[in-house]
């Protein structure tokens, strides 16, 4: 932060900034220096705020017609997508609004990954986003639940029963979440209070994210560390602003493509059944977004071991900046490193689809083998990597690896003597 | 190393390409065209006021529709019946009602603001009637089925005889659409069971496209409107895109990187 000197023009601007320093703040905002050479992968940070924003507005105006009651949240559903004034419209956006901000979420983690966005001094802005997305994935999971279909019923069913794993108090648990001995009105009425109460937590870990992201500025595609600000830098409005804009509005049309053209398609057809703690659906499966830990879960053969993998497999991104020992942030100049981060892709991606599948014959024994791996890349490859892997020398600046091409071996050489002579 | 990565891919597409062929029995539907579906759809009009006929006069004799008014019919994007033909058509139901000023409950003829009378009193009288099995509600019934239309129109002519060596129970038909082939429903629909007011001939073919036309709308009443407004929204968007992608390139030109 270079603009702590900043003083207003005017006299009231002044009088008020010595009280409440909105203004400074709203100064380092525009000017925060932002490496220049930021590529469009790095403009899904302002699209999941979009996504953040969407769905609070639109969730505010659902909430305001919809029944959190067993006996009538399904009706009040019906009520706002025919009766409700554009109720089609705000639903269809905030049920597509959730895919599209984990498809967002997707690519910014993935992002992270390549260019090692999480390693040092990023550590916290890293582990804040892995709080953040937890949290909306239970976010996500209460909400598909509140339509109270078949889905609804029997994924909240399938999902809370996870925690009777628990040895000893298991049982006691799940009595305790439900609200009495099954999904029933009660856990209806919880999960809607914390599905209302859990985006206003990601909000506030939202402006702490981008608070520890303003401390040691932005990494880039390079993964070097840059002087700010400096002729690597461009100030963040207008350039990035614009930039993020452009961005946004391409995420639109594609938003926009769900919404209106095939609003259903990333739901469950039995959700449309209403719940029926008499009937269970012939698969239970969650929404698209949850796949891969659903995959993961399902093939341990114990139910404990199953719901230790699937957390495991989540919170170990979150150590992920001390597994991976390699130096060097950015996949660009890490041959090896940049094949297995294609793997992994593949992998979770082979688990997603797994996950949508009966937990079966060859679909059960390529989910171990795709589980196993994704392990093996975040507890072997990825700390031996650091160590064994011979990189590319790296550019000295942004700008010598925009114009001169990168990356600039005599430069690289250059300063590899000098770092020995010293 | 590139070979590896590639390798990968290929064996993994590999075994996803097995995985998807030995996934469950992969049914194919009839098709017909749909004048809803695409970006303009819109519902044949014609279809929708059938499509209401075969609904009230077959399957409204066990199936009930309990989100509908009888004022969506006259509704715009619906099957828009004339406002005095929609109100007749409420008047025919009888509704109950009360309690009266002397605490006595009554049944009076239907209004516009009234729900679609159901067939039966409660779910378990629909089950007693038919069987053990509940007739679903219609309302939503189209996006409730994976195969959504293509499957309700499959259905209603997928009745077949059963393949020798399967025996079927009492009071259950086989349908080769249906999963698990089993349907407690007999074939509702048989050639000229109706008689359409506009003199379409009212074969199975035709009575399913249009009860299901009209189930799509039941399922969708603002469809059209959807529509409309996507397509505006979709230009719209592509067009401020555009504007904005060029002021982005001229703010990008003072510096030397690229966008």
């Amino acid at each position: 932060m270079s603009d702590h000197d900043y003083t207003p023009s005017s006299k009231v601007g002044k009088w008020f900034n010595d009280r409440l320093p909105l203004l400074t703040l709203a100064n380092h905002l525009t000017d925060y220096p932002t490496p220049k050479n930021l590529n469009y992968w790095w403009t899904f940070g302002g699209i999941l705020t979009f996504c953040l924003i969407t769905q609070i507005v639109t969730g505010l105006t659902l909430a305001m017609h919809y029944i959190a009651h067993a006996d009538m949240a399904f009706e009040s559903v019906e009520h706002i997508m025919r009766d409700v004034n554009y109720g089609w419209l705000i639903r269809y956006i905030h049920a597509n609004g959730a895919s599209m901000f984990f498809l967002a979420v997707y690519i910014h983690i993935f992002r992270s990954l390549f260019y090692g966005s999480y390693k040092s001094p990023r550590e916290i802005i890293w582990i804040i986003g892995i709080i953040i997305y937890l949290l909306m994935m239970a976010a996500a999971f209460m909400g598909y639940v509140l339509p109270w279909g078949q889905m609804s019923f029997w994924g909240a069913t399938v999902i809370t029963n996870l925690f009777s794993a628990i040895p000893l108090v298991g049982e006691g648990i799940v009595t305790w979440l439900w609200g009495g001995y099954s999904v029933d009105n009660p856990t209806l009425t919880r999960f809607f209070t914390l599905h209302y109460l859990i985006p206003f937590l990601i909000l506030g870990l939202v402006v702490l994210h981008i608070w520890a992201l303003h401390v040691p500025g932005n990494n880039n595609p390079v993964g070097i560390d840059i002087k700010k600000p400096s002729k690597d830098t461009v100030p963040f409005h207008p350039y990035i602003v614009i930039k993020d804009g452009f961005a946004l509005l391409m995420f639109m049309i594609v938003f926009a493509f769900f919404v209106f053209y095939s609003p259903n398609i990333l739901g469950h057809a039995d959700n449309y059944i209403e719940a029926n703690p008499m009937v269970t659906p012939a698969h239970i499966v969650p929404e698209w977004y949850l796949l891969p830990f659903y995959a993961i879960l399902r093939s341990v053969p114990d139910k404990l071991l199953g719901v230790v993998a699937m957390l495991s497999a989540i919170l170990i991104l979150a150590v992920l900046p001390w597994l991976d020992t390699s130096k060097i942030r950015s996949a660009v100049f890490r041959p090896l490193y940049k094949q297995f981060y294609w793997i992994l892709v593949a992998d979770v991606l082979i688990l997603g689809y797994m996950g949508a599948m009966p937990a079966e014959g060859l679909y059960l024994l390529i989910a171990r083998v795709a589980t196993a791996y994704y392990f093996l890349h975040f507890l072997v490859i990825l700390p031996v990597l650091g160590f064994k892997e011979k990189t590319i020398p790296v550019p000295l600046s942004i700008t010598e690896s925009v114009l001169g091409g990168s990356p600039n071996l005599a430069a690289a050489r250059n300063r590899e003597s000098s770092e020995k002579l010293k | 190393m590139k070979n590896l990565i590639k390798l990968f891919y290929i064996i993994s597409f590999f075994f996803l390409g097995t995985a998807y062929s030995l996934s469950a029995e992969k049914v194919d539907y009839l098709k017909t065209d749909w004048s809803f579906k695409g970006l303009f759809g819109k519902f044949d009009r014609g279809s929708l006021q059938r499509g209401y006929q075969v609904y009230t006069e077959v399957c409204a004799a066990c199936h009930s529709m309990k989100y509908l008014s009888y004022r969506n019919l006259a509704e715009k994007g619906g099957p828009e019946f004339p406002i005095i033909q929609a109100k007749a058509i409420a008047a025919s139901f009888e509704v109950l009602d009360g309690p009266n000023a002397d605490g006595e409950m009554f049944t009076r003829p239907a209004k516009l603001s009234d729900k679609f009378v159901m067939p039966y009193e409660n779910e378990k009288a629909a089950q007693a009637a038919n069987g053990g099995a509940y007739p679903p509600d219609m309302s939503v019934l189209v996006k409730a089925r994976g195969g959504g239309v293509d499957y309700i129109y499959s259905l209603l002519q997928g009745y077949e005889d059963a393949p020798s060596g399967l025996t079927l129970d009492e009071g259950v038909h086989y349908n080769k659409y249906m999963y698990g082939n089993k349907i407690k429903m007999s074939a509702p629909l048989s050639d000229g069971i109706i008689e359409y007011g506009d003199g379409t001939v009212a074969s199975v073919e035709q009575m399913s496209k249009d009860v299901t036309t009209f189930l799509m709308w039941a399922a969708e009443p603002h469809l059209e409107a959807r529509h409309r407004m996507g397509f505006k929204a979709i230009v719209y968007l592509i067009i401020l895109t555009v504007l904005v992608y060029f002021s982005m390139k001229k703010i990008w030109s003072r510096v030397e990187s690229e966008v």
